[in-house]
């Protein structure tokens, strides 16, 4: 098993909080893992990305090659285009559709949808919407790796164990919250 | 015992707690800055007694990690390449005295420049203080290497450099722990005279020092981390130093690469390892992120002896970070047709957090200049050097911790008016203070804003030493206490501090603005642990 994957959104937008959720359910079945993380300045507002690599064997690089990422995972329309280069041409691409607006120079929402579009496989769910129909908006990152979970090669109980591992330090109700919009993300993708 | 997901910079720390450490010294720097957190939030370490208080800079770090070391104990000192050039005094004076307790030196160098002002390699460091230096390609040989590198320090008496980049810093990974062993007792040095590097006393210790690190390359600690792997494929032959050693191999992934290998990690090394290799192949090719050093070493002066390639012919691009792809590209790897960016995606700058204080801080410095014609003002490293970007672009330097304040004294002696510096607080104390008194000497006609937010904050928010002390400390070194100004940046007191600005601007003599207001990060961080607090008080 290999899977290769890439995480992206703005700074903030808790990208690191999904990485560290594949990161426990990759352990928990035994698996090799490396994730590359962005800190530091571009953390304040920037464009951030991190590199997810789980395998059954060990794994060399930090870094996903050019053309090798089985998925990329975003949490922010345009940020998921910024990185197809890694992206290998079976790989899936599954966004959010809500913008995170902090630029003058932000395109029409449309032209980047149309783009994204043009990706052989690709999954758009709106999970800033679906975060606040379950009434967690902060919530919207996991709802997007709910949606991205039918291509992740992990079981999915051990998703939501991990889930529950992490955001229990906070508190019980913010786990289940959490557990919600995971749930919510995983019946939008498959709808 | 189980593996733990680290970031490389988080196997370092446990690594040190488990060899041993009593002491924890640094400056917070990307990508160095999670060692000392780690150790600072650590459980283990709090049990164990150990000192982890942030340094007012890499210097102040640097020297007192060598004072817990002349006590017989074990002492790290971490920081980013660039505050080893702030620490370079006493790091490589610290090779002519020697230690007493293990020390080892981290420094996180950031080729690419994703946080730094240039991608300067540390290991030249080594080789210029005569320190060996050690580079670990993953997290666990970080972890490991810690071990080592104390024990190397001990036997030798010498100082080692622990060498990483951002990729491994910042990259997870599982690392399996060894049993810890216990601290250092406290153990003067033997020759009182081994710190005194008095001309008669620096002359000997220097002699033995070049003859340690003749002798050192040969130890075991040092040598067993470098290793060869031959290849049927005579062809061509691989050096690959510390991290691009993963670049190379992740090229291979079933059957390995065929042809001979020899990873590099630790330094200085007999010139056999090399021979070994460049004697049975072909052509060599040089992998090191960052600089071509042994690239260089191998071409030699003249340049002729060999068939290398590197950095330096343009196989690999003479700057920035290394990647699998560029090591695929070098070995002649086809690559397949890549998805291309759409030019529908814009760049996406970091920008300042809504609500800043420095955005209020350089909406008055815009308006206070315009008077003047001024083309802007001198400023340092922080969030606040982002003011050199739209819609602000009203900083004019950023140059290394401090310069902002020595760089708009100097322009004044040159005929700049008005001459103002704007630096953050927590720079101000690592290396504007110095600079602040050379003003203060002459009278400079200056305005050193600082733009105070109570916290170092790009790096995530740490204590800054300022807090609560600035007026003091303007006043102790000798600005005029009526022209050590303090005001709030907020919206609503935008035209009173213009005002304020303005008077000083004219003013023809040394003036201080201390312009506060908490990081609104480390506010609402502050106030969410408030408020648990409260709450479980209220439950207690």
């Amino acid at each position: 098993m290999k899977s290769d994957i890439i995480l992206s959104g703005v700074g903030g937008q808790g990208i690191l909080s999904i990485a560290a959720i594949i990161g426990l359910a990759a352990i928990e079945n035994n698996l090799y893992l490396k994730q590359a993380e962005v800190h530091g300045m571009s953390q304040r507002g920037g464009d951030v990305q991190s590199h997810l690599r789980l395998s059954s064997q060990p794994v060399h690089s930090d870094l996903i090659p050019y053309g090798k990422a089985d998925l990329i995972i975003s949490v922010e329309p345009m940020e998921s285009l910024r990185h197809l280069p890694w992206l290998s041409a079976s790989g899936w691409l599954v966004t959010n559709s809500t913008p995170f607006v902090n630029i003058d120079d932000y395109p029409p929402v449309e032209d980047i949808l149309s783009q994204i579009r043009k990706v052989g496989n690709h999954k758009i769910v709106d999970a800033d919407v679906i975060a606040r129909q379950i009434g967690s908006a902060r919530s919207g990152n996991m709802v997007i790796l709910g949606a991205a979970s039918p291509y992740l090669d992990l079981p999915w109980e051990s998703l939501e164990i991990a889930v529950v591992k992490l955001f229990s330090k906070k508190s019980p109700e913010i786990a289940e919250l959490n557990v919600k919009a995971l749930r919510a993300g995983r019946n939008a993708s498959n709808n | 015992m189980q593996k733990q997901l680290l970031l490389g910079d988080e196997a370092i720390a446990l690594g040190a707690i488990d060899s041993g450490l009593s002491g924890m010294y640094a400056y917070p720097g990307t990508p160095s800055t999670e060692i000392m957190e780690y150790i600072q939030s650590s459980e283990e370490a709090a049990v164990r007694g150990i000192h982890h208080d942030w340094s007012a800079n890499e210097k102040t770090a640097m020297e007192a990690a060598l004072g817990m070391s002349y006590t017989g104990k074990r002492a790290m000192v971490a920081m980013k390449h660039v505050g080893l050039n702030v620490a370079a005094d006493p790091f490589i004076n610290s090779s002519v005295t020697g230690i007493n307790g293990g020390l080892v030196v981290v420094s996180a160098d950031d080729p690419s420049m994703h946080s730094s002002q240039n991608e300067q390699d540390s290991r030249f460091y080594g080789k210029f203080a005569f320190v060996p230096v050690f580079e670990p390609s993953n997290q666990q040989e970080a972890y490991d290497m810690v071990s080592d590198a104390f024990d190397l320090s001990e036997k030798f008496r010498i100082p080692v450099l622990l060498r990483i980049t951002t990729r491994l810093a910042h990259s997870r990974s599982a690392v399996e722990r060894r049993p810890a062993v216990p601290q250092k007792s406290f153990q003067l040095p033997s020759d009182p005279r081994q710190f005194v590097l008095l001309p008669a006393i620096a002359r000997k210790k220097y002699h033995t020092l070049l003859a340690i690190y003749e002798s050192i390359k040969y130890d075991n600690r040092l040598s067993k981390h470098n290793v060869f792997k031959d290849g049927k494929n005579r062809r061509l032959g691989v050096i690959a130093c510390g991290i691009a050693y993963n670049y190379l191999m992740e090229n291979f992934p079933d059957k390995g690469p065929g042809f001979p290998v020899l990873k590099i990690t630790t330094y200085p090394f007999p010139k056999d390892i090399i021979s070994d290799l460049t004697s049975r192949c072909e052509e060599i090719l040089v992998l090191e992120e960052g600089s071509p050093i042994i690239e260089e070493g191998l071409r030699g002066i003249l340049d002729n002896s060999l068939s290398v390639y590197g950095r330096l012919d343009g196989a690999i691009p003479r700057e920035g970070e290394l990647n699998p792809s560029i090591v695929a590209k070098a070995l002649g790897i086809k690559s397949e047709p890549l998805y291309e960016v759409p030019d529908v995606v814009r760049t996406r700058p970091p920008s300042f957090c809504r609500g800043c204080g420095h955005i209020d801080t350089f909406l008055a410095v815009i308006d206070a200049l315009k008077p003047s014609g001024s083309l802007g003002v001198f400023s340092d490293i922080g969030c606040y050097t982002m003011a050199a970007l739209p819609p602000y672009s009203i900083i004019n330097s950023c140059v290394d911790m401090g310069a902002s304040v020595t760089m708009a004294v100097g322009a004044a002696d040159g005929g700049l008016k008005p001459s103002v510096a704007v630096i953050g607080d927590s720079t101000f104390t690592h290396s504007g203070m110095t600079g602040l008194l050379d003003a203060v000497m002459k009278n400079s006609p200056v305005t050193i804003i600082i733009s105070d937010n109570s916290a170092t904050a790009m790096t995530g928010g740490q204590k800054s030493h300022a807090t609560g002390r600035l007026e003091k400390i303007c006043e102790g070194l000798g600005v005029e206490p009526e022209h050590i100004r303090t005001i709030v940046p907020l919206k609503k007191n935008h035209a009173e501090n213009v005002l304020v600005m303005q008077e000083e601007f004219e003013y023809q003599g040394v003036s201080v603005i201390i312009s506060s207001r908490e990081c609104i990060q480390t506010a609402s961080k502050r106030k969410k642990a408030e408020a648990s607090q409260n709450l479980s008080n209220e439950q207690e």
